[in-house]
């Protein structure tokens, strides 16, 4: 699994670097190009200098590599690395393997890539809510439309009483809260 | 469609027809088929150079990209600017700081880049003040202007900010001769001849920090300081600085500064005058001037008043300065990038005198005088001379290099510009401008080692340039592409205020050193909050000390209460992100000065006195995120006498019944 990851991030870096090639060089060229930068989103930025946004944390993180990859199958990456802010709960590769194998492999198929972005979308909120602004009975719109119930259970933060908040991670764009298990939107 | 096309050539043809004959004559040289994509730089491409213009009597100086003309940044300078809290948050106010107190508005017409062996090395910019003089240095990693000096016996400091080939000094000359600061001004003004006298400051510049301080001052014979110019390789050691007004009249110089045949170019032997300076030679003066310094961690400017100059008399200490007579009013003094050749342009003049470095030394060297002024010797004008370009054009101004051994003049009477090889003195090609040129500028064109792609002119009138705005219109620059040899007219832009002068830079000697946001670890200020766990809200006496945070997307605190009028409150904002081009904004109801624009890392005050008992809102005013309208507090004012405790908070002032149903 990491060495496809590594191997699918190199890919990704150059698909990034061919795309953004003319974006940090200056147009030394007699007849400047007449071709538009064709570059992707604020994720492309040469920037290493920036504290990480909630995409570059989870890339850093080796508890969230089934999570990074599925942001990237669902197209989810230029979003989540613009300005926010984002609160994204981030299911971490032991929540995901409780998930049935096949019913995760079937989702990370392109002709299903609209349920894998329901069920992610479903784990952000737009806003950057602290573990401490988080309260029993609060009620999360969250990106897809639907809603997440937080309950505070022997002093811990649970939502839809399904995944703990294990862990909380501040991000230039908002902030990641690991969960223990992955949120299912509501059957409709 | 083929018969549109067909009558759209015609018409076209029939305009560029029509219009030929009210246009300059050489319109096939404006612009041709090309000149589109020699200008274009692609969405998300980069320019190949900054070029920094001066914005005239709007005090600051803009950024534009060449060759899109596209504006980059506007830098404030000498005027406040409050969409950047510039001159408004207490951190900047001091920049300002005069011995008058604090102006707000000035007049900047020369940026100069600084200098490492008679290059430009990208790391800082200079301007000049004109009406109350000052010199200003930027940072050209913050785009911020970092110091200001202002400069005691000066008025009108025109003749400025032009640098020596390693930025040892940057020069201020005086436009205006007056009595000196510590003599008494309340004299008659026609005793210009007997009272008035013109001042150059030689400001040092630290070699690492840039660090200005006046090393010394000159003073001349009154007459008025126009422009100057540092002599480089050969003629390093030497500056040269255009006079007029050498009739030394004081009333309607339009007629009685134009009555000698010709006025002085001034060749100063600054190493001379450092000598005598050693020799302990220099007079101190008690004078009156502030020195200002915006410090980078504490993110705050402190303004100090210095008490005295050291001068020297030139008229008394031989050897630091001559007069070259030059035709005519001369304006600019420009130097070739060899430093031999001393370009004189006298606006009034129908010819451009070249003086020889060498044959100035010869000339000094062999006592070849006409005589003196002042008791400074002028030499005399055959003996200084290399030769002149006959007929050139009409009021020659300015003069930039390409280093391939032309010279590009302007000249605003005829307003074209022109060019010409040094070495023959013949004119090689000339381009109308639209309309009246000011200053040219060639990236690296005044130093030793031009870039010669592009050459930009300066024009003070467009009128039917742009679609018309009323009756205040943008002045404009065009793009010149010099890299044939002949001139080719590639674009045209509107600037901000004036763009008096200009200086462009190869991107790469700035682009990466550009700081993207200030640690917040390093922050220094003593009212900064590191995190929303150290915000917090003082009384002391009257006065209000808000220690407040702002990230996406809230500030913290955003309730406070127990405000009473009379109060005066200091909003002390921090901006906590960490994150590139993610500036925050405040704002308040009533504020009678600014917002605050703050970058990441940063601490900015803003002082507000509530006129009046009420509820004042305040929010965010830079579009930072998804919730930026949802950033927003409220500020809760209560009579003089009022009882209500001074509290504050976030997110947990709640209504009781919420409160209650949370727990």
């Amino acid at each position: 699994m990491k060495k496809i990851l590594i191997l699918f991030s190199i890919g990704i870096s150059i698909l990034f670097t061919s795309c953004n090639s003319g974006n940090t060089e200056t147009n030394s060229a007699s007849a400047p190009s007449v071709e538009a930068s064709t570059a992707g989103g604020q994720e492309s930025v040469n920037d290493d200098e920036s504290q990480k946004d909630v995409v570059k944390v989870a890339i850093g993180s080796k508890d969230h590599t089934t999570l990074v990859a599925a942001l990237k199958q669902a197209e989810l990456v230029t979003a989540l690395s613009n300005a926010g802010p984002f609160t994204v709960f981030a299911p971490t590769n032991d929540a995901f393997n409780k998930v049935d194998k096949a019913t995760l492999e079937s989702l990370m198929k392109n002709e299903n890539k609209e349920a894998l972005q329901n069920i992610l979308q479903y784990h952000v909120t737009l806003s950057s809510i602290k573990a401490e602004n988080l309260h029993d009975g609060q009620v999360l719109g969250m990106v897809n439309g639907d809603n997440v119930i937080v309950t505070i259970k022997d002093g811990k933060i649970v939502l839809n009483n399904s995944a703990t908040i294990i862990a909380s991670v501040p991000a230039s764009n908002g902030i990641i809260h690991v969960i223990d298990g992955v949120l299912l939107p509501p059957n409709k | 469609m083929k018969n549109l096309t067909t009558r759209l050539l015609m018409i076209s043809i029939v305009t560029v027809t029509f219009f030929s004959a009210c246009k300059p004559k050489n319109l096939n040289n404006a612009v041709s088929g090309d000149a589109a994509a020699k200008a274009y730089v692609a969405p998300g491409k980069y320019d190949e150079y900054y070029n920094f213009l001066s914005g005239g009597f709007s005090g600051q100086m803009s950024v534009y990209g060449l060759p899109s003309g596209r504006l980059l940044r506007v830098i404030p300078v000498f005027s406040v600017d409050p969409e950047k809290g510039y001159g408004y948050s207490e951190e900047t106010k001091p920049m300002l700081n005069t011995s008058h107190g604090m102006v707000p508005w000035d007049d900047l017409h020369h940026p100069e880049l600084s200098q490492t062996n008679g290059e430009v090395d990208g790391r800082w910019i200079f301007g000049n003040a004109n009406n109350t003089p000052r010199v200003a240095r930027i940072d050209l990693k913050t785009f911020r202007t970092a110091e200001i000096i202002e400069l005691p016996n000066s008025a009108g400091n025109h003749s400025s900010p032009f640098i020596t080939e390693n930025t040892e000094y940057v020069v201020a000359g005086t436009r205006f001769s007056v009595p000196g600061d510590n003599e008494n001004g309340d004299v008659p003004i026609n005793t210009y001849k007997k009272n008035f006298k013109g001042y150059i400051s030689f400001i040092s510049v630290g070699k690492e920090d840039g660090k200005m301080d006046i090393a010394f001052q000159l003073k001349c014979p009154g007459v008025n300081f126009d422009l100057s110019h540092a002599g480089k390789a050969k003629s390093h050691g030497w500056f040269f600085f255009s006079c007029y007004n050498t009739e030394q009249a004081n009333t309607l110089l339009e007629v009685n500064a134009s009555q000698r045949d010709k006025d002085f170019i001034m060749a100063v032997n600054w190493k001379k005058a450092e000598e005598y300076l050693k020799a302990g030679k220099g007079k101190k003066e008690i004078v009156k001037y502030a020195h200002n310094y915006y410090n980078e961690k504490s993110h705050t400017a402190i303004s100090e008043m210095r008490h005295e100059v050291t001068i020297l008399d030139t008229k008394e200490l031989k050897d630091i300065c001559y007069f070259i007579p030059c035709p005519k009013s001369p304006h600019g003094c420009d130097v070739d990038p060899t430093g031999e050749y001393i370009v004189g342009s006298g606006k009034l003049a129908a010819l451009i005198p070249v003086f020889s470095f060498d044959k100035i030394q010869k000339a000094i060297a062999d006592k070849a005088f006409e005589g003196e002024f002042d008791g400074i010797p002028v030499i005399k004008y055959d003996a200084a001379l290399y030769g002149e370009v006959k007929k050139p054009g009409l009021g020659p101004l300015h003069t930039e290099f390409d280093g391939k051994g032309n010279a590009y003049t302007s000249f605003f009477v005829s307003s074209e510009v022109v060019k010409w090889n040094i070495k023959d003195l013949k004119v090689l090609d000339r381009v109308p401008t639209y309309y009246s040129v000011g200053h040219l500028c060639i990236p690296g064109g005044d130093s030793r080692k031009p870039s010669p792609k592009y050459m930009i002119a300066y024009n003070k009138i467009t009128k039917d340039r742009y679609l018309p705005t009323g009756p205040e219109l943008a002045q404009s620059a065009q793009l010149f592409d010099i890299s044939g040899d002949k001139m080719q007219l590639i674009l045209d832009f509107p600037t901000i205020g004036e763009p008096h002068y200009a200086q462009a830079i190869p991107a790469e000697l700035i682009k990466n050193n550009s700081v993207k946001f200030f640690k917040i670890e390093e922050n220094t200020n003593p009212y900064v909050s590191q995190g929303e766990g150290n915000t917090k809200v003082v009384r002391t006496g009257k006065k209000i000390d808000v220690y407040m945070t702002a990230i996406r997307s809230h500030f913290s605190p955003d309730n406070i209460e127990g405000v009473k009028l009379g109060d005066e409150v200091y909003f002390h904002v921090t901006n906590l992100e960490q994150d590139w081009d993610v500036p925050h904004g405040f704002a308040v109801k009533g504020a009678v000065n600014s917002e605050l624009l703050i970058m990441p890392g940063e601490t900015q005050t803003l002082k507000w006195v509530p006129d009046r008992v009420g509820m004042f809102p305040m929010y965010c005013t830079d579009f930072c995120s998804a919730l930026h309208q949802e950033m927003q507090g409220y500020i809760r004012v209560s009579p003089a006498g009022s009882n209500v405790p001074l509290t504050f908070s976030t997110g947990t002032n709640l209504p009781k019944e919420e409160a209650a149903a949370k727990k």
